[in-house]
């Protein structure tokens, strides 16, 4: 479970299904993703990336994004990016 | 930088006027609403509790719609729609409809009986977030057998492909014990087949009807050690395609599990009555005093209960737990089960290694026997 994420295909367009939700609450103090049965509390940076998968965007374009966002080495926002949706695609939270 | 179900970070609550307390209350992320008692199903290891809230003393539906409000203004983010069936009240998709309103994950608990098509149709359009059968078995007689009543496992089998044709997420829960245990390969496999993204194996948690049939549902050590190596064998032959959550078995343990996230930290359980319990067997506890929301707002229950107040924290631990490293980990097991096995319901949980009555639990788990079922009867909750 530990090694390294496969990739990802660039023409992905990742999306939440439906079941899961990204949501903003005041009282619990920040971002969190709904799921079955499970809460996980999102960072901000966890939630500008699931954010932007709509199913519109392909997953280069979502990259791209945070590269321009963030100003950071498009290797470094690739590897982070591919680890959080691959983890959350396993977890049945993500449909690529 | 998706974290687990922590809840520690979350900030406190802001404390009532008056109140010099140690405890820091958190906010609740999830409740469980017990919308009726009511179930056409007999399961012998029903938590409901033996004496069920009769349909006259049920909550209505404004009162819900209410409840469900001040739920998300205290911070809930899911509330769990269940029973009994909630499908036997005909007000389902209002109710439903008043909690997706107040922005709460909408999460269905069913038996499946009860629920038409055209009322998951309905519940579907308004926005229900998510679907949970319970199956009993995969083989269809004993499935029927076990929930006494025929017919069953067809309707469940017909309701959750309905679910997962209008695209919604689905978790089939089976329920196990020592007649089903050795089919946890064929359960998971029948709910692949149904379009489930995940399972839920839940061992039976001896609290209520279940503690009545206890002998007759307790599988042997073999069983457990097999059920064990079969789970861990299933996660990897699923991984990716389907969720595999397991809920160990109490008395074959050796540590307890962290029961309700901690009594009052994490879920509050509102009962058809309109009763808010720390737990949905916190009842079982003498002493305890409930608050209901016909006479309090929940955020009030929530943090000035003595119910909640009870077991919050860890002043209340005696030894073992007291000096224990896992006291804020497990937070002493369940009060529930510490009661009804030691009379002590602020003593460890027996299940517990380090608890001194650990034998009593090995000694109940060696009682095993082939008695039938007595099945949960519906006498209290007349329709
Ligand atoms: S456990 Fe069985 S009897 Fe109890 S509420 Fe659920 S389906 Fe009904
Ligand atoms: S002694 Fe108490 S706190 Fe320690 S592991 Fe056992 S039940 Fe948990």
């Amino acid at each position: 479970m530990s090694n390294v994420p496969s990739a990802i295909a660039d023409e992905a367009r990742p999306r939440l299904p439906r079941g899961v939700r990204l949501v903003h609450n005041e009282a619990q103090g920040g971002w969190v993703l709904l799921a079955p049965e499970r809460v996980f509390k999102a960072d901000a940076i966890a939630a500008e990336i699931v954010k932007r998968c709509t199913g519109e965007a392909t997953f280069a374009d979502i990259v791209d994004d945070l590269v321009r966002t963030y100003s950071a080495p498009r290797e470094r926002i690739l590897a982070d990016v591919t680890a959080l949706l691959r983890g959350l695609a396993d977890k049945k939270l993500l449909e690529l | 930088m998706i974290g687990g179900t922590e809840n520690r970070a979350t900030p406190p609550m802001p404390r009532p006027a008056g109140e010099q307390g140690e405890k820091i209350i958190h906010r609740p992320i999830g409740l469980l609403a017990e919308l009726t008692h009511r179930c056409p199903l007999g399961c012998p290891y029903c938590s409901n509790p033996l004496v069920l809230d009769p349909r006259q003393a049920e909550l209505d539906t404004q009162t819900w719609a209410r409840v469900f409000a001040e739920a998300a203004a205290l911070g809930v983010l899911q509330v769990h729609l269940s029973g009994g069936e909630p499908g036997a009240r005909r007000d389902l998709v209002e109710i439903t409809e008043a909690a997706h309103r107040c922005g709460l994950y909408t999460n269905l608990i069913t038996s499946a009986v009860g629920i038409a098509t055209s009322t998951l149709l309905r519940l579907a359009e308004i926005g229900l977030d998510h679907v949970q059968i319970s199956i009993q078995d995969s083989e269809p007689a004993s499935a029927d057998h076990i929930a006494g009543y025929r017919g069953a496992f067809a309707r469940k089998r017909a309701l959750a492909l309905e679910v997962v044709r209008l695209k919604i997420l689905l978790t089939v829960n089976v329920v196990v014990h020592r007649s089903n245990i050795d089919r946890i390969g064929e359960m998971v496999a029948l709910a692949r087949d149904l379009g489930a993204s995940r399972v839920e194996i839940a061992h039976v948690q001896y609290y209520g009807w279940a503690l009545r049939n206890r002998a007759a549902l307790m599988p042997s050590a073999e069983q457990v050690a097999r059920a064990l190596k079969a789970v861990d064998e299933l996660r990897r032959r699923y991984q990716g395609e389907l969720v595999i959550d397991a809920v160990a078995p109490d008395y074959y343990a050796r540590f307890p599990k962290p029961c309700v996230g901690g009594w009052g930290q994490r879920s509050l359980n509102v009962t058809p009555a309109g009763k808010v319990l720390p737990c949905h067997a916190a009842e079982s506890i003498p002493g305890l005093e409930f608050w209901s929301v016909r006479e309090h707002s929940l955020a009030d229950i929530w943090t000035s209960s003595p119910a909640f107040n009870a077991f919050r924290g860890t002043d209340w631990m005696q030894e073992p737990c007291r000096t224990c490293a896992r006291r804020d980990i497990d937070f002493g097991g369940c009060r529930c089960q510490a009661f009804a096995l030691t009379g002590d319901a602020r003593a460890a949980d027996p299940v517990c290694h380090l608890s001194p009555s650990h034998e009593q639990v090995i000694a109940l788990a060696a009682m095993q026997h082939g008695a039938p079922y007595l099945y949960r009867t519906s006498a209290g909750a007349a329709a």
